[in-house]
């Protein structure tokens, strides 16, 4: 068995080889700095301010919520048509639980916090169980996730249409519409505080994966590449941070808010919005669904799945069962991303999340995942999101007609999975 | 390899009058085969003589329709992959089975993973382990953290030998395990065979080269058309006559007697 070894370590390498960063991660982050850019200049600077990547990011949490989902999804060569149609029968349960059921059955005042939490509850349960069905249709009954879900695209935007007499349903809870960005921020100082403890947290988790190599003896890169890189973390957490910060809350909307409180602006008096709930939202759903994709038996089955559906079976993984709990957590992703969607718009419409299938799809495929299965990440898809959001809202921006908008984003999902296709001949997997 | 093999006591394993058929065919008519500790038995037979669907039922890929599975006299219910491997039966299909995205230690632990705290699995545990396996089945293999579809024919073949043996395995199913290898790494799968012998453990092994076959196996038998032929021991026999009974269906020997 002759064996050719990649690069032996201990060996000199490049200095970029040495901090084994993601190349591909690295050209998405580049696209998106050529994006920011080009925008920026074409809009005379109005693209890199903070209040414009404040409103991007909370544009794209709904979508990139969904995408990270989607991703699993792919992976085990699925597909799933239905999230935007889902999302508004889940956006139209939540409405109509805190609106109407809820107050009607429990009696609580129009209003009142316990409505919101019930709500949510009740859109994410929503979301499980009709998830988990198409699975249950995909996985036992092996009808093809495209025909499911395309039936599914039909049947649920129409359930949401029934369970609200076709009627936009708001204002939404207050404690509700917390979740949906602008209306629920940390503000300066608890935005700091989560920064720094994001910091701490990517560093310490950077330091206990070389602890756990250097426990079994494995390579591991140089002290000073792993603390480059723990420093790119910190610089670009706190940056973040930082950039969000500096949006301050505009002087009429502090005097109305003074105002409800009987008392005046004091002189020279700013706040900021801070982070955002909605994006807080998102990063712990980054993280959990990295932790499941890395980590849990569940995630690696998942990819074992995608890579060879018969050794997946050969190895005693349940595939049907997989398919039912793929289905079902992409459906809860949904209910979470159709909370931050209805929110920020303060009510439920029932064109809510339509074509948000499409963006979806496309931030995951964008981000990296391949159609053919088994490959994926999850940053990867948030980032993917996050590219598509950037170019349509710098296009508006910049004041390219709508019909063209949609022309450039449909090119560059194709442009962006060719450039992926030559990527991986290149380097290979 | 004409060692004596005690074959007075209970086999390891015995497949008794096993049947199945898909639609109309009959993949398996009522064969019935066995192997000791510490025997090698090959199967032979021409492509869809039934050698690889009988040895799926013993793996849990396929259900017998009838017919029972025995192992060491008592017996038991195969009903998936799974429960062959709590049997210890351990199989390196012909595709070899691995999922191509992954590395090397997610496949050998592939449904078998270490989980540490949290119920998370430990990558770095799982490698060393894979490591320790792979120092002693084939010593330069260093592609770790790659994945398996960037490993040539001999290295993904080790890891599935890997995956086979690494669980302390009691029985072995081989199918074609030497089929895509050069002639250094088909050696190497010829003295793990020997190895695995010595320990004890039982092995069917499924090939197309007869000249193979009379090297490794004790005893050899014979499929054609779904139904057994016979088996019989490598000693016994010359490759002609074990020829003639994958080609014309009976064997010359017993046909004079």
């Amino acid at each position: 068995m002759t064996d050719t070894t990649g690069p032996h370590p201990g060996r000199s390498r490049s200095l970029f080889a040495q901090l084994e960063l993601d190349l591909r991660l690295l050209g998405m982050i580049g696209a998106f700095a050529v994006i920011c850019v080009l925008f920026n200049i074409l809009t005379g600077g109005n693209f890199l301010t903070p209040r414009n990547l404040f409103n991007l990011t909370i544009q794209t949490v709904s979508v990139a919520i969904m995408a990270t989902g989607m991703v699993f999804v792919i992976v085990t060569r699925h597909i799933d048509l239905a999230v935007g149609s889902l999302l508004a029968t889940c956006s139209a349960v939540m409405a109509m639980t805190q609106t109407a059921w809820a107050v009607d059955l429990l009696g609580l005042p129009l209003g009142s916090p316990a409505l919101a939490w019930i709500a949510i509850l009740a859109g994410l349960l929503t979301g499980a169980v009709i998830g988990g069905f198409q699975g249950w249709l995909v996985g036992y009954l092996s009808i093809p996730a495209f025909i499911v879900t395309l039936g599914g695209l039909l049947v649920w935007r129409n359930v949401a249409w029934y369970l609200t007499n076709g009627q936009t349903i708001g204002p939404l809870n207050e404690t509700f519409q917390l979740f949906g960005g602008i209306n629920g921020t940390l503000g300066a100082t608890w935005s700091w505080i989560f920064g720094i403890l994001a910091s701490v947290a990517a560093v310490l988790a950077l330091f206990a994966s070389r602890r756990a190599k250097l426990r079994h003896d494995f390579p591991v890169k140089p002290m000073w590449a792993e603390g480059a890189v723990a420093a790119i973390f910190v610089i670009a957490i706190m940056g973040f941070i930082a950039i969000l910060n500096a949006y301050t809350i505009p002087a009429r909307v502090l005097a109305r808010q003074f105002e409800a409180r009987g008392l005046a602006v004091p002189e020279g008096f700013t706040a900021s919005y801070g982070l955002p709930i909605s994006v807080l939202l998102l990063i712990a759903v980054a993280v959990v669904m990295t932790v499941i994709a890395r980590k849990t038996r569940f995630g690696r089955y998942v990819f074992a799945t995608g890579g060879n559906p018969d050794a997946a079976e050969l190895s005693g993984i349940n595939t049907r069962l997989l398919t039912v709990k793929v289905f079902a957590l992409m459906g809860v992703l949904v209910g979470i991303a159709g909370l931050v969607a209805s929110s920020r718009l303060t009510f439920h419409s029932n064109d809510i999340g339509t074509l948000d299938e499409l963006r979806v799809i496309a931030a995951a495929v964008i981000g990296g995942t391949a159609l053919a299965g088994g490959i994926g990440t999850i940053y990867g898809a948030i980032l993917g999101a996050l590219i598509m959001q950037s170019l349509q809202s710098g296009m508006a921006m910049v004041g390219v007609d709508a019909p063209l908008q949609n022309i450039v984003v449909g090119s560059v999902l194709v442009a962006a999975v060719l450039i992926d296709i030559i990527y991986r001949r290149r380097v290979g997997g | 390899m004409a060692e004596d093999i005690d074959r007075s006591g209970t086999p390891l394993v015995e497949m008794r009058d096993i049947s199945i058929a898909f639609g109309g065919v009959q993949a398996v008519d009522r064969v019935s085969i066995d192997v000791f500790p510490g025997e090698v038995v090959g199967l032979l037979g021409h492509n869809g003589a039934g050698k690889s669907t009988l040895i799926k039922i013993l793996a849990g890929a396929y259900k017998a329709d009838s017919g029972e599975i025995l192992i060491n006299g008592q017996k038991v219910d195969i009903r998936s992959p799974a429960d062959a491997r709590t049997h210890h039966i351990e199989t390196i299909y012909q595709t070899l089975a691995l999922a191509d995205n992954l590395d090397a230690s997610a496949n050998l632990f592939l449904g078998r993973e270490i989980v540490g705290a949290f119920g998370l699995v430990d990558d770095s545990a799982m490698e060393a382990e894979t490591r320790k396996i792979m120092a002693r089945l084939n010593p330069n293999f260093r592609k770790f953290s790659v994945p398996v579809s960037a490993l040539s024919g001999g290295q993904r073949q080790s890891v599935a030998i890997a995956r086979a043996v690494y669980f302390n395995a009691k029985i072995v199913i081989m199918d074609e395990p030497t089929a895509a290898l050069g002639v250094h790494e088909t050696e190497m799968v010829a003295d793990l065979i020997k190895e695995l012998k010595s320990q004890g453990l039982g092995i069917f092994l499924i090939s197309h080269d007869t000249r193979e076959m009379m090297d490794l196996c004790d005893r050899v038998s014979v499929m054609k058309n779904g139904a057994l032929v016979g088996t019989e021991r490598v000693e016994d026999v010359t490759e002609d006559d074990i020829l003639s009974m994958i080609i014309l269906g009976k064997n010359p020997k017993r046909e004079a007697a």
